[in-house]
């Protein structure tokens, strides 16, 4: 899910905490599939308002989310089975009580013959879902990859990684979970990345962030120079007369987004004076102070 | 396959021990016991979800959620007997099914 989590709960994004969660337990009310045992569609949405919640209803989650640190995208929740779906299919037996329809018994003797009976434990049961925890590093995260995790039977599991994908996102593998019961079909294996930071990369939505240190006349005059992205090095143009903190964008060399458009990379210069000041600079720079002050704070 | 009571612990994060006790003592949650150790089978587990939902997320308080969850109870146990009732109904032949249904509009709209 990719939607906004304050208008999935239904409050402005200036709502206090209070209102938050206010809002989210009405919700919750209206659509906790196990309060509502026969109405299919619901699932889908609880499933929103949890996942909304876990973003704007903790605080420092909340904080990143609002400043673009994190977005609604890869914050799902992992699937959950409700009670109701065993209920449903007769695996909750031993929880259900006869005491709404005993009367019933009075007026059908068809019925007092039948609800004297036994019950039988359910037999056709899904397998549970099992959770795996993937670290991934930065570029594989950005550029795909296949890796294997071990379980913890010893087996192992490959995984193939999606371009792109995000911290915290989680792949789903059908089928690898625990066996079912009886004709029950086996649960999936869920595995939740969690990608590692890199040195130099940073990720923010679909674009990689990075910086770049330039010398003091490649600031002043400009030139090409070497750079690294998440493909490997490439060489970029640096503007004659750059400053610090300004950025580069180059199109598309970020990470491949949810949609399948890929996001920019962009390189913020950082001019890096050289480690020991040398006479000559010292004396042009007096010189050239003398006809050309200028004060950058003024604006 | 049914998972120890640390592990649901572990995997339900907002479980405490002390609680899942008080639950099972009041007989909220049937685990099956096996060599003097509760063994938990996934329809346990979504029922500690479940109950996590209504005193964590709902915060209803010890005495509201008996209720639901006995109101709950009373209404799966109703939906599987009517299952049962229409699909025993579907089993029998057209004529008797024709039957069953107009005695059923008769009764129903009487």
């Amino acid at each position: 899910m990719a939607k906004d989590p304050y208008e999935v709960l239904g409050v402005a994004k200036t709502a206090s905490a209070d209102e938050i969660k206010k809002a989210f337990r009405k919700l919750v009310k209206q659509l906790h599939p196990d309060l509502h045992p026969g109405e299919k569609k619901l699932g889908d949405r609880f499933k929103d308002v949890a996942s909304a919640y876990d973003i704007v209803g903790d605080e420092a989650k909340r904080a990143k989310f609002d400043k673009g640190e994190i977005d609604a995208a890869g914050q799902e929740r992992p699937e959950q089975r409700f009670y109701r779906e065993y209920a449903n299919s007769g695996g909750a037996r031993h929880y259900q009580s006869n005491a709404g329809f005993e009367d019933l018994g009075d007026v059908s003797d068809l019925f007092s013959d039948l609800f004297g009976r036994s019950s039988a434990a359910g037999a056709n049961m899904p397998g549970r879902n099992v959770h795996y925890r993937l670290d991934v590093d930065f570029i594989t995260a950005a550029l795909g990859g296949q890796q294997r995790i071990t379980l913890p039977d010893g087996k192992q599991l490959g995984v193939t990684i999606p371009e792109g994908v995000a911290d915290g996102q989680t792949l789903r593998l059908k089928g690898l979970g625990h066996p079912g019961r009886g004709q029950g079909p086996a649960g999936d294996a869920l595995i939740e990345i969690h990608v590692r930071p890199h040195a130099v990369f940073e990720r923010k939505g679909d674009d990689v962030v990075s910086e770049l240190a330039v010398t003091i006349d490649e600031a002043v005059l400009g030139g090409k120079v070497e750079a690294l992205a998440i493909s490997g090095r490439v060489m970029v143009t640096i503007p004659k007369g750059s400053s610090s903190g300004q950025t580069l964008r180059l199109k598309g060399k970020g990470l491949k987004g949810k949609r399948g458009a890929f996001g920019d990379q962009l390189i913020r210069l950082k001019i890096v004076l050289p480690k020991a000041i040398d006479e000559e600079l010292e004396t042009f720079m007096k010189a050239w102070r003398e006809s050309h002050a200028y004060n950058p704070r003024a604006e | 396959m049914t998972i120890s009571e640390e592990d649901l612990v572990r995997e339900v994060s907002v479980l405490t021990v002390q609680r899942l006790h008080s639950w099972i003592r009041l007989g909220w949650v049937r685990p099956e016991r096996r060599e003097g150790a509760a063994h938990f089978h996934d329809v346990d587990v979504a029922r500690v979800r479940l109950l996590c939902d209504l005193e964590h997320e709902l915060e209803l308080d010890e005495d509201t959620v008996p209720l639901i969850l006995s109101l709950l109870d009373q209404i799966h146990g109703l939906r599987n007997e009517l299952r049962s009732v229409a699909v025993a109904i579907d089993e029998q032949p057209p004529a008797v099914r024709d039957r069953i249904a107009s005695a059923y509009r008769r009764i129903a709209e009487g």
